[in-house]
Order: C-alpha cells, then sequence, then structure tokens
C-alpha cells in the first residue's frame, strides 16, 4: 500500500485524470481493490498503450508478444512460485536458444529488437558463457574473499595452454626416450599420424583446472601475505609476466618451444565424446562434424558451455555458504578478526585463489578448443580489466549478478556495441558507409562505436559506481553496507524511534 | 601451587626504539580471573596482542598449557584455546549474528572443501550441528531473537555480547576481554559482571581482563596486574594492589600519595 504513497507522478497524474473526468475517489476506490490487481492491471494498461501508439508503424511481432505475456506471468505471479519459475523459464531459454534464432534454415522465430537489430548470435553466446565461467571464477577471489585480483587472465592463459598442451600435435616436436610424443587417450578427431598428445577434451578440461588451481596457489604464496592494493598490484604484475611468457615462449626466446610464441599453437583437437559414446548414448562424437538436421557445431559448444556454467555457478554457491565460504567473507570484512577467531589467513586466501583459479582455467581450456587455438595476442592485460568490470557492474558477490555483468558486457563487446553504431548511423545521423574509414572513430560522418569500446565500458564503470555502486544485482551484505554507509548509530535510532 | 593456564616469561616488545611491553613476567592460575590494568599507553593491549599472537614478542615466552606459543599466528593460538574480545568492536558488521559464531566455530569445525561441494550428509550434519549450537550460544549471551539480525544493526550491549559470543565459539580454554564495558551505563556494567561470573562458572573458563574501570576491576578480579610504560609495577589480590602506592602515584599522580 505505502509503495504508491506520495511516490509516483505518473501515478498520481492518472488519478487525477480519473478524477478530472468525473470518476468519483478514484484513488481511494483503487487503493481498496486487491493487491493482486493493483499489480496486475497497470503492466496491461501501459503495454496496450504503447502497442496502440506502435500500431501505425510496425505490427506486433507474436513473438514478442509471446515474450512479453511470459515476462508479465513472471511478474504477476506470487514471489514463491517465481522462485523457481524464473531460474526455470532462463534456463529453458537459454537451452532452446539455439533453436529459436535458427540460423540453419533462414527461418527466424525471434524477431528484431530495435537498436540492437538482431538477438545475440549463438557464437556470442556461447562466448557469453565462457566469460561468465571466468567472472564467476574472479568473483570468488574479489567478491567473496575481498582480494583484488587485477592479474585475472593469467589462469585463462594457463587454461588455453594447458588445453594446447594436452590436445594438440604441439608436442609431437619433442622427443621421449629416442621417439617423437604421441599419445593418444580418447582424443578426437586426429588423423593417422599426427603425433602428440591427444587427450579428450573432458580430461583436458579437469587436468587445465588442475593445473591452473596449482598455478594460483603458486603465485598466491608469496603475493597474498600483502594487502589491498600491494596485493594488486603484484597481481598485475604476474598477469604481465604471464602474458609475456605466452609471447616470447618459443624456441628463439626461451630455449625450447613452450607455447608456440607469437603465433601461439593451434589446431586444438576439437571436443567429442568420442566414437563409443556416440554410439552408445547418442552424443555427439565430434564436435566439427554434422550433428543431426538443425544442430551445427556453434549450439554444441555454446551447450556444453551452459552446462560448464552451470556446474560453475553451482560449485560457487556450495562453496559460499560452506564453511570456507564463511571464512571468506569473514576476511573480507576483518581480516584481524578473523584471524583471532581462528581462521588461517593464509591457507584461507590461497583457497579462495585457487577455487578461482581453478575455473578460470576451465573457461580458458574451454575458450581454447572453441577457438581451435591459443594465441598469445588473446591475453592482454584488458582482459583481466574486462573480466573484474564484469564483477563491479554485476555486483560484488552475486553470482547472478556477475553472470549478468558478464553476459551484458561480453555483449556489448562481441555485437552489441556494432550493431548500435550500425543503427546510429543509419537511423539517428545517416551517413554513407562507403566513405567510411574502419579505422577511425569519426569519419564521413560516420560513428565506429567498437574503436572506443574500452572508453565505454570506462564509462558504464563510472555510471554504475556513481549511480549504483552496489552493482545491477547486489549481494544482499554489500547492499547493505552501501545503504547504510559508514554512520553507525543512526540505525539504532531508527529502530528506537516511535511509530507513526 | 596452582597450576598455571598461562605463563609468561621475560615477555618484551619493541616497536622501533620504543618498548612498549618491557621483559614481563605474568602468571594466570588455571580458573581464575585475572585482570590487567594500567594507565592509557600502559601496554596493556601490545601485551593481549603478543599473547593472542597478532604481534611477535621481540623476546621472551608466552607459554600456554604447557607449550610454548609465542610468535604463532593468531589463528594457532585460538586452536589452542584462547579467545577473545576486541577493544573496540571488530564484529563482522554484514553478517549476521548466527554467521558471526559460526565463524568463530571455524576452527572446531571440519567440512573439507570438495565434499561441501557435494553437499555430502556428514557436512550437511555437521553444518546442522553447528547452527544448533549457535542458537544456544546466542541465547546464553541473551541474544535470542537476535539470531539472524545483523550484527551492525545490533545495539551496542549486544554487539559486546554477540563479542563474547563469538569469542566463546572458539572453545576457549582461556577468554580474554580487552575492555568489554567500555561505553557501557552502570547498570549495562553490572549485569556483565554477573556474565562473567556465570562464563566461569558454566564454561570452566579462566579469564583475563583488560579493564578501566576500578569498581569492575576489584569486584571480579582473584589477581591484578598493573602495567605502566610496559613494565610490570604491581600485582597481587585486588585489596593489595590498591593500596599500592605505586599503583596510585601511576593513576593520580605523585601528589595523591604525600
Amino acid at each position: 500500500m505505502s509503495r504508491h504513497r506520495g511516490g509516483g507522478l505518473l501515478y498520481r497524474s492518472v488519478f487525477r485524470l480519473f478524477e478530472g473526468i468525473g470518476v468519483k475517489d478514484a484513488r481511494k476506490r483503487w487503493e481498496r481493490k486487491s493487491p493482486f490487481l493493483q499489480r496486475a492491471v497497470p503492466p496491461l494498461v501501459i503495454a496496450a498503450l504503447v502497442i496502440l501508439v506502435m500500431l501505425p508503424f510496425r505490427a506486433p511481432d507474436p513473438a514478442a508478444l509471446v515474450l512479453l505475456a511470459i515476462v508479465y506471468a513472471l511478474y504477476v505471479m506470487p514471489r514463491g512460485w517465481r522462485r523457481w519459475a524464473l531460474p526455470a523459464t532462463i534456463l529453458f531459454f537459454a537451452i532452446a536458444y539455439p533453436f529459436l534464432i535458427q540460423q540453419t534454415n533462414y527461418q527466424r522465430f525471434l524477431f528484431e529488437v530495435p537498436i540492437f537489430n538482431s538477438f545475440p548470435s549463438i557464437d556470442t553466446m556461447a562466448v557469453m558463457a565462457i566469460f561468465a565461467m571466468m567472472a564467476v571464477g574472479l568473483n570468488m577471489v574479489v567478491g567473496y574473499a575481498g582480494l583484488l585480483d587485477l592479474g585475472y587472465v593469467a589462469f585463462y592463459a594457463l587454461g588455453a595452454y594447458t588445453a594446447a598442451w594436452l590436445a594438440s600435435p604441439h608436442a609431437s616436436q619433442f622427443t621421449l626416450g629416442g621417439k617423437p610424443i604421441d599419445v593418444n587417450i580418447g582424443g578426437v578427431g586426429v588423423t593417422e599420424g599426427l603425433g602428440g598428445i591427444h587427450i579428450s577434451i573432458w580430461i583436458v578440461l579437469l587436468a587445465a583446472a588442475i593445473v591452473t588451481a596449482v598455478g594460483g596457489i603458486l603465485i598466491g604464496l608469496p603475493t597474498l601475505r600483502l594487502r589491498g592494493d600491494y596485493l594488486a598490484i603484484v597481481t598485475l604484475g604476474f598477469g604481465e609476466i604471464i602474458a609475456e611468457v605466452a609471447k616470447n615462449g618459443d624456441k628463439e626466446t626461451l630455449g625450447i618451444n613452450l607455447t608456440g610464441g607469437p603465433p601461439g599453437i593451434n589446431p586444438i583437437d576439437p571436443p567429442g565424446f568420442g566414437v563409443w559414446l556416440a554410439d552408445h548414448l547418442g552424443l555427439p562424437a565430434n564436435y566439427l562434424d554434422k550433428y543431426g538436421q538443425y544442430v551445427n557445431f556453434v549450439s554444441l559448444f555454446y551447450w556444453s558451455a551452459i552446462v560448464l556454467l552451470l556446474i560453475t555457478i553451482f560449485c560457487s554457491i556450495r562453496m559460499r555458504d560452506s564453511r570456507l565460504g564463511r571464512a571468506w567473507i569473514a576476511i573480507r570484512e576483518d581480516e584481524v578478526a578473523a584471524a583471532a577467531m581462528g581462521i588461517p589467513l593464509m591457507r584461507t586466501k590461497t583457497w579462495a585463489y585457487a577455487s578461482g583459479a581453478f575455473f578460470g582455467g576451465v573457461a580458458g581450456a574451454w575458450f581454447g578448443s572453441f577457438k581451435q587455438g591459443v594465441f598469445p595476442d588473446d591475453f592482454y592485460f584488458g582482459i583481466s580489466i574486462f573480466i573484474l568490470s564484469m564483477v563491479i557492474l554485476g555486483g560484488m558477490g552475486n553470482v547472478w549478478g556477475v553472470v549478468a555483468g558478464a553476459a551484458l558486457l561480453t555483449y556489448l563487446n562481441q555485437e552489441g556495441l556494432a550493431s548500435m553504431s550500425a543503427w546510429f548511423n543509419d537511423k539517428v545521423l545517416p551517413c554513407d558507409p562507403n566513405v567510411q574509414d574502419p579505422a577511425k572513430v569519426i569519419s564521413g560522418g560516420c560513428v565506429n562505436a567498437p574503436l572506443v569500446a574500452t572508453g565505454i565500458y570506462g564509462t558504464i564503470i563510472v555510471l554504475v559506481m556513481l549511480f549504483r555502486p552496489e552493482g545491477l544485482i547486489p549481494e544482499r551484505r554489500r547492499q547493505l553496507e552501501f545503504e547504510t554507509g559508514v554512520h553507525d548509530e543512526p540505525l539504532m535510532d531508527v529502530r528506537h524511534a516511535p511509530e507513526e | 601451587m596452582t597450576e598455571l593456564l598461562l605463563e609468561t616469561i621475560a615477555l618484551r616488545k619493541e616497536f622501533g626504539g620504543l618498548v612498549a611491553v618491557d621483559d614481563v613476567d605474568f602468571t594466570i592460575p588455571l580458573g581464575s580471573i585475572v585482570s590487567l590494568i594500567g594507565p592509557n599507553g600502559a601496554g596493556k593491549t601490545t601485551f593481549f596482542n603478543m599473547i593472542t599472537g597478532v604481534y611477535k614478542p621481540t623476546d621472551g615466552r608466552v607459554i600456554f598449557d604447557s607449550k610454548d606459543i609465542g610468535g604463532k599466528p593468531p589463528h594457532a593460538a585460538t586452536e589452542r584455546g584462547i579467545g577473545r574480545t576486541f577493544q573496540n568492536i571488530r564484529l563482522f558488521q554484514q553478517m549476521t549474528s548466527v554467521e558471526n559464531v559460526l565463524v568463530g566455530m571455524h576452527c572446531r569445525l571440519h567440512s573439507r572443501i570438495i565434499p561441501s561441494i557435494l553437499g555430502l550428509p556428514g557436512v550437511r550434519r555437521e553444518e546442522r550441528e553447528a547452527r544448533e549450537r549457535a542458537r544456544e550460544l546466542l541465547a546464553y549471551c541473551d541474544l535470542a531473537g537476535h539470531e539472524d539480525e545483523y550484527a551492525r544493526n545490533l545495539s551496542y550491549g549486544d554487539q559486546r555480547r554477540l563479542e563474547v559470543a563469538r569469542a566463546l565459539a572458539t572453545q576457549p580454554k582461556l577468554l580474554l576481554l580487552d575492555e568489554p564495558t567500555a561505553g557501557m551505563n552502570p547498570q549495562e556494567t553490572a549485569e556483565f559482571v554477573d556474565f562473567i561470573f556465570r562464563m566461569r562458572e558454566d564454561e570452566k573458563l579462566t579469564i583475563l581482563l583488560i579493564e578501566h574501570d576500578m569498581k569492575l576491576v576489584m569486584g571480579v578480579s582473584d589477581r591484578v596486574t598493573v602495567l605502566e610504560y610496559g613494565a610490570k609495577i604491581a600485582e597481587g589480590e585486588a585489596k593489595e594492589v590498591q593500596s599500592n602506592p605505586r599503583v596510585v602515584e601511576a593513576y593520580l599522580g605523585k601528589a595523591a600519595v604525600s
């Protein structure tokens, strides 16, 4: 009831309008209606008005109407239902997505979006899921344990290079006992006599995760004794070191060909379940082969990434609610008190680092296998900041917020900015794309927004910090922190204040 | 001679040229309530911090429960059985009361990371029992009904008691209270004194108290030790110390003695 009191200029003017045309006591009568009606009717009215206004320009798209109806149903249903219905709906759409945008046979079930043109492609969705995985991993370090890590890209790189080593012909240039290395344990799509190490991608993912977690511990042991800003700077350094090692780890510079140098390592074996599982369970044997009529390989990558993301989220939440997660949050809140309560600081922080690294490694390995190669130019400092921005934008500490932040920023990075740019050049300030210089931000009256992407993300982060510092979907603790600020006393006063 | 729970031998801490604690010998008999008093800046909290491992002693030994714990990290001291509260409340403000107490139980719980992720029955049972015990502890500290409130939303007195509850959760043999009644009114202080006695009885605790409130110190302590400029200037039963001229001088100035 108090929801509408005083607030809402729109509400007040609507009631004034009704009273103006002769309906007596419109407001009072409205507020006597059941809460369900009060909640259910306004969106319907607004939607009807919008559709009416739009009608002369554009016939309502049936798909858009269905989507609106689903959102509306979620909005109206009781809280208890929504707790389950919302994740279920999102999961359903995430899984059905490749069929909804259907790229194989020219028919699209989804509508065109204003400004953004189309829904993200499956390719973009796969990358979104991978970055979400990394963001959830980083969130364990930054959001839970409160350790600022500016070198997370190091773990991404470690995971990717582990995958490159364990599932490519790269190792065939080394000899073991006089013969070139040639191992095949469930590798997929390996031609005879290729050489190198070929291990099933599912084992590789685990191996990459473990290698990266160990890497996290090794980086953590010397650095985690530092606090706050110092830790951030050291992690920054480690991120750079790994990137440089990746770039220079070839025969000329390092002496042995560890990383393939500037061209990186490729091709990485395609993922797949192998022939046996394909025959017995119907799983795809090799992702790059054709699988069914409507499924292309990008969809397979996308679905697998979604499954990996779900596993990551599950583990992240379970860890947060465990004894270890409590210790992380305690350290974030007050290190000295946490130590005095029997929490071993070094061990607990190292666990945070290792866990974050673990999932960063999985994401890196999957990304490497998705791109079918690793390239040192992918592991630059900006990626660390990019992932950190996802965590901050989404809401530090809240897994769902972090996933949303990652999806949003990755989408903008992959195609959102380009689409917006194109829309701007087409509709707002029309220009001739033929005179546009692709290397310039503004040329021939056209805007090329992706060139200043980093600046745009920076602006977004600054705006978030100004207007919603706790992030899009904040963790309840953090929200409290921001709402109550640093004032200690007023809360007590509020509690003892007389009821009005 | 009674059994000693804690003994420091020539414990010393220097910060650069400043000697904060100057070769202090100090003992706490098992089951007693011992107070440490002294003017501001006398080195009481530094002494405290060395016992709990926050500071590494420059020299000397801390023997707790017949083991040398000097220079060990704080969590090791807690694990051995030293619980503490802080002079200026250091609760985990953004955690609920129950969560605060659960953090205190950290070193008494055993869940490992992978069983926690898998949600194995052993982990679930331990967690359930820990929560139950946390609620009991909160009730014991008069915090029933505040279990799921955030620590920062509790009143001042409640926060003080929550700190004690959290320290008790570590299952200490020795409880260190650093000015526990600072900022309390006389009635709250009186209640707290009762609480200290009750705790000693129920939990078989030994208590070391840092306090400014003389009435409180004289009321509860079996023994009192006085520090001034880092050095021990008096030690003994409350009465003796109270009439010791050096103590009076330290607190009230030279003129008061003559």
